[in-house]
This record gives C-alpha cells, structure tokens and sequence, in this order.
C-alpha cells in the first residue's frame, strides 16, 4: 500500500502531526514520582502561549507521546512548565531527562479554564492528586488578578503527606490572608498535623456564597463526582461547576478518536467541561 | 474531485468495449487507477491498469459472518458484485503511514517530515456508499479546527469513477440512510450498468467538467429514452431488495437512552473484539502512533496507524482501560456510528454498506442491535411503569 501513495522529495514542515523541538532547563523532583520541567523552544523562539488548563503532547526520543496538562504561569511565557507523574513508558522516559536533553512538543491544545467568567465570584478550586498541576495555572492568574475576585479558597487531596506537590507554594499561599488553603491526605503519616480523609470532607468547613461561586474540579473522576455531591449540597448551581476530565490521547487535536467520551472529543471540546455537559457521561460506567 | 454541480444533462450509452478508452484517457492524464479486483477470492480494491484488471462474471453472496464470490463463465458483467473489504479508505488514508522521523546527530535533535502523498488517484467502480463515505471522512478530517495534512493531501485531485448498485448485497441497507443505490453527485463519472443475455450496455452520467473531458474520444451515443428506462428500472428494483433495513426514526435518542439504561450484555457475549468491523468500515478514522528506533538509537520514525476502538489499550489510562468489557466497547462503537457522529460532524458515521455484518466473524448484524435495544428499552419502560402502578 505504501508505494501507492508515493512521497516526493520535497520535505514540507505541516500538520499539527509535527512537534517542536524543545530543550530541558530544569528537572526537579516534586515527589517520589513527580517531576516538573521547564522548557524552552531549540528554535530560539518562545513557547506557545496557553491558558489555564490547555495541555501539550510531550514526545520523548522514540519511546513516544503523552498528554501533559502544563503547571506554568501563563503570564511567564519564556519557559514552559510541565508537571508530570511517571506512571507509563512515556513518563518514565521523561523523568530519565536531564539539562540540556531535547524533547518535542505539540500544542497547546484543549480547553480553559474560565478565569475571566468566574471574575466577581467566589472561587472554590478542588484538586486531587496530580489534578493540581492544571489547576495551578489558575491561581497564578487569579493572584496576580486578586482583586477581580471575591473569596477563593483551595482544597487539595493526596494520599499521603509525601504526595503533596508544590509544597513550597503551597506554604506560601497558606500564609496568605486572602486565600483559603485546606490540606487533607488519605493517610497521615508522622509528624502529619493536618487534615485526614477525602477532600470532600473540606468542603462544608469552607465559606463561599453559594449563588455567587465558580469551583473548578481536577482529580480522578470518582473525586470529582463526590466532590460535586457535596458542592451541589451547599446550593452551588450546576452550570458553575467545571471539571477537567482526562483520556487516552494519540493526537491531542480531535483526529485520532481515542479520547471520545460518549459524543465528546476531551481533547478539544474538553478537558475542561461545564459539569452539565458531562453530567450524564460521567455517571455511566465504562464510558 | 472537482467541486461543481453535477451537469446532470450530460448522459450517454457506452459500450462495455468502449470502456478501455475511458481508461486510457484516466491513465493519460496521470492517474494511478484503484479499482475492483479479484484477490484471494475477494473483491478488493487494487491498482489496476487496463479494462482486463476488472473482475468479469463475478457474483458475490455476502450474509452476516459469510462471504462467497462466484464466476460464471457465461456472465460477462463487469459490476454484479456489490463492496468488498476495501474502501477507498485505505488509498486516502492508509493503514500505516510515517508522519516524521526525528534524527539525533551530535546531541542536536532534527525533525523530517514525511513529504505528503502526491500521486493523483482515480478511484474507479466506486459504489454510491463509499461515495458518502468519502463525504464524512472529509467532514471528520477537512471540517473541523484541526485538519489532517496527509489525509487532504490523499483527497486533492482524485477522480472518481462511480458505479450504482443494481444487485445490493445480503448485507446492504443504504436505502435505510439514503446513500444508495444511485448516487447523487461527488463523481466525475457515473456508470449504471445493465445487463442481461440479450444485452450489456452502460448507461454513464457525467458529474463535473472534469469526467466530461475524460470521456472526449471515447465511442458514446446518447442516451434513448428505452435505455435509460431500463436503467431506472434496474435502480428501483435495487431499492426493494436491500439484505437489511435500519431503522433510523429517532436513532439518536435511541441510543442516547439505551446507553446506560439497558444491559449490553447479549451482544458482548457474542463480541470477540477482534476489530474487524472496525477495519472494513469505510468511515471509522481512529488511529494510534507508533515510535520505533534503530538499533543504534540515533533515528526514531513515528508512524499512524490504524487503530480501533475495540482493542483493549484504546482507552488505557494509568491504571486500567475505561473500557475493559467488549459490551462497552461495542456500546461505544455502536453510538458513535449513530448518534455520537451526528453531534460530532452532522451526519451519520454509518452509509449502509453493511461490511461490518459481512465481515464479523460471529456475524453481529448493526441492523439487528438497533431492533434489539429499541425492544430492550421498551421492556424496560414497561417495567418502570408497571412498578408504578
């Protein structure tokens, strides 16, 4: 079949299909099996511009691509900022790369977060696990914005006080006195003081004005679904609820079909959803 | 293809001989031919390079899990067998095709991007469905934000000689979607072939000035009122003998409703996930990449493949597959064809060729699975009702 479709030596630079080129500035550890990285183009030129919650395809040398949500200050743009988990073939290749490795980027591709309609809100951000890596975009933006904003409050669960990423920011936004960081782990673990059990459990022990309130979900979608259980309970309406949803991905750009979520490509009319749009999907098994 | 209106005016009666000079004209212009051809007792669709490559006298039996060919000596038809394995699919969009390939020399990576396929392809004998076909995978790839390069590169400048069905197969039902058994537009050419002991002729519509040009030389008379009769006849005749039906009223909402409401589990069991219908679907464009090396890790080519939604690491995720059963797998084969496509690009993702039920080994009929869910919900609603009361 091959020779059918026969290439001309021309050699064209096209498609979204092609990655660019990037080189590894830093690497650091966050947790026993997070990492973040910071990029920047081979080109000489400047990484993509992104928006809260859009996500890049990573490439490592041979071994492949995955899907990474970028953790970075969109207002910083000279460098870009990936916090990755090495859970598949492709993430461990990359926590093997060093200062100066090279790796390829496509995008960014997907949805936002919507920063600019929550503005006047009160902000509830809800994050488990790695799901804090998107979401940390939207403090940044917030907190150089504070103003725009009514009360915003952050809750994060990990599985133990060992997991925590971020932990230096997470210190300084504790310190802060215009944002509300509540901290829970599954497991605690000496000398854990804080919290101990699911990240639901914060929510009722956190003040925001109900009809007023944009909350922003990442995290494994069982998190997700219990976490809006109890958000719907405090009276917050469902169109104000987001959720970041996650899927295979080959492409990233709504071509391949891996990502499809009943008629949803999380791709590109995602990840970030209104949760009315995925409600149903959601509660399905196996969708 | 070109994109004009069809000058429906332009129709004529040509001879099966004749037909080589049509031939010729394509190859002249400087057009690779695919078109039917006999291969390991299939029809499939092949390079060919003359009027001799066609299958002559060849019928073909296709049921549910069952496909047979036959010759017979006597029939010199050209077209009595209805769609194979092969779409044109496989041409636009091949099976395997390297996007890039990236070179490591002296620490500095370089990227080469796979030059786009150039060659202009004449599809020839291409049946109604697979016209609509085409139609979809344009929306599915040329449509939306991001286009693929390698696919509109593999659409530019084709030439479509298409054939109406006169014979459906066991297993069609495009009247149910309305892609058949004549088409409506989208080629150059058109041939209706009628045949019998007393006479073989074609009755050949052109669609663009392009197939206009191409039939310039070639011996044709215009068409009589009998001859084209004759054609009509043959066409509504097709109509009536479909293998299969489906039923589209309210198909969307059909399939909305059953997703989570009623059990999957009858045609899992039967389902082997063995990806076949998923391969000879002429509109299904999922695809997966691959990255190879070589041995000395200085080179890694990336290469798309096609991929289907029932295979098992489809949906893998850290941790597991969202879809590890095959009744939620043909679940969401089964909603995307008819109501995920529809929300997706506007249009159904099935055309009616009915391959996937020819080609299912354990003969899993689409048809049937529509019939099967809309009984399955009203059970179920009667239940709810009756428990009501």
């Amino acid at each position: 079949m091959e020779n059918v479709i026969s290439p001309t030596k021309q050699s064209e630079p096209h498609s979204e299909m092609t990655p660019r080129l990037h080189t590894v500035q830093s690497l650091t550890h966050e947790t026993r099996d997070t990492f973040t990285i910071e990029l920047t183009p081979t080109d000489g030129g400047k990484p993509n511009r992104f928006a809260p919650g859009q996500f890049n395809m990573l490439y490592a040398f041979g071994v492949g691509e995955v899907p990474i949500s970028i953790s970075g200050d969109p207002d910083k743009p000279d460098r870009l900022i990936h916090t990755i988990r090495e859970v598949g073939t492709v993430t461990k290749a990359l926590a093997h790369l060093r200062v100066g490795s090279t790796i390829g980027v496509r995008g960014p591709y997907g949805t936002p977060w919507p920063i600019d309609k929550a503005k006047g809100n009160d902000l509830v951000i809800i994050a488990g696990g790695i799901g804090l890596a998107p979401l940390r975009p939207v403090l940044y933006s917030i907190l150089s914005d504070r103003r725009k904003y009514g009360q915003v409050v952050l809750l994060y669960g990990t599985r133990s006080p060992s997991e925590l990423l971020f932990r230096k920011e997470l210190q300084k936004w504790r310190a802060r006195f215009d944002l509300e960081v509540k901290i829970t782990v599954d497991r605690a673990v000496d000398p854990w003081q804080g919290n101990v059990g699911v990240v639901t459990t914060l929510i009722p022990r956190v003040s925001f004005d109900p009809d007023q309130t944009t909350a922003m979900l990442c995290g494994p979608e069982v998190m997700m679904r219990f976490s809006i259980m109890e958000l719907r309970k405090s009276g917050i309406p469902e169109e104000n609820l987001f959720v970041s949803m996650e899927r295979n991905m080959k492409c990233g750009c709504g071509l391949c079909g891996h990502c499809q979520c009943g008629p949803l490509f999380v791709c590109q009319d995602g990840p970030v959803f209104p949760y009315p749009q995925v409600k149903k999907l959601m509660n399905i098994r196996e969708m | 293809m070109n994109q004009e209106k069809p000058d429906t005016n332009n129709i004529f009666v040509i001879k099966k001989d004749s037909l080589a000079g049509l031939f010729e004209n394509i190859t002249k212009a400087g057009y690779e031919m695919i078109g039917p051809k006999l291969k390991d007792g299939t029809i499939c669709l092949d390079k060919i390079t003359s009027l001799d490559d066609l299958p002559v006298g060849i019928t073909d039996n296709q049921e549910p899990a069952q496909y047979r060919t036959k010759q017979s000596k006597s029939d010199t038809s050209l077209f009595s067998y209805v769609v194979g394995p092969h779409s044109p699919k496989r041409y636009v969009f091949p099976p395997r095709h390297q996007l890039w390939q990236i070179n490591r020399v002296n620490g500095d990576q370089q990227i080469i991007a796979q030059p786009l396929p150039k060659t202009k392809l004449a599809f020839i004998g291409i049946r109604p469905c697979d016209l609509a076909a085409l139609k979809i995978t344009d929306r599915v790839f040329k449509g939306g934000k991001y286009t693929d390069a390698h696919y509109t590169e593999g659409r530019a400048n084709n030439f479509i000689l298409a054939v109406n069905c006169v014979k459906p197969g066991g297993t069609c039902f495009c009247t149910s979607v309305g892609t058949g058994p004549k088409a409506k537009g989208d080629f150059d050419l058109c041939l209706t072939e009628v045949y019998s002991e007393a006479e073989h002729f074609f009755i050949l519509e052109t669609g663009t000035k392009l197939g206009s040009k191409m039939i310039s030389g070639v011996t044709t008379k215009p068409a009589s009122k009998a001859k084209l009769k004759q054609a009509d006849k043959l066409l509504k005749a097709a109509e009536k003998n479909m293998g299969r039906q489906l039923e589209t009223d309210n198909l969307q909402q059909l399939i909305y409703d059953g997703a989570n409401r009623v059990n999957w589990e009858e045609v899992g069991l039967k389902c082997l996930s063995c990806t076949n219908c998923t391969m000879v679907c002429p509109t299904c464009f999922c695809t997966s990449l691959e990255d190879t090396t070589d041995l000395r890790g200085t080179t890694a080519v990336r290469t798309r493949v096609w991929d289907s939604c029932f295979n098992e690491d489809y949906s893998y995720m850290h941790g597991g597959n969202v879809r590890s059963s095959s009744r939620a797998r043909y679940r969401h084969w089964i909603s995307h064809k008819l109501a995920g496509w529809v929300d997706q690009f506007g249009t159904l993702g099935c055309v009616g060729c009915g391959r996937c039920i020819t080609w299912c080994p354990v003969g899993i009929d689409i048809t049937e699975e529509v019939v099967s869910l809309k009984k399955r919900i009203a059970t179920k609603k009667a239940e709810a009702t009756a428990k009501e009361r």
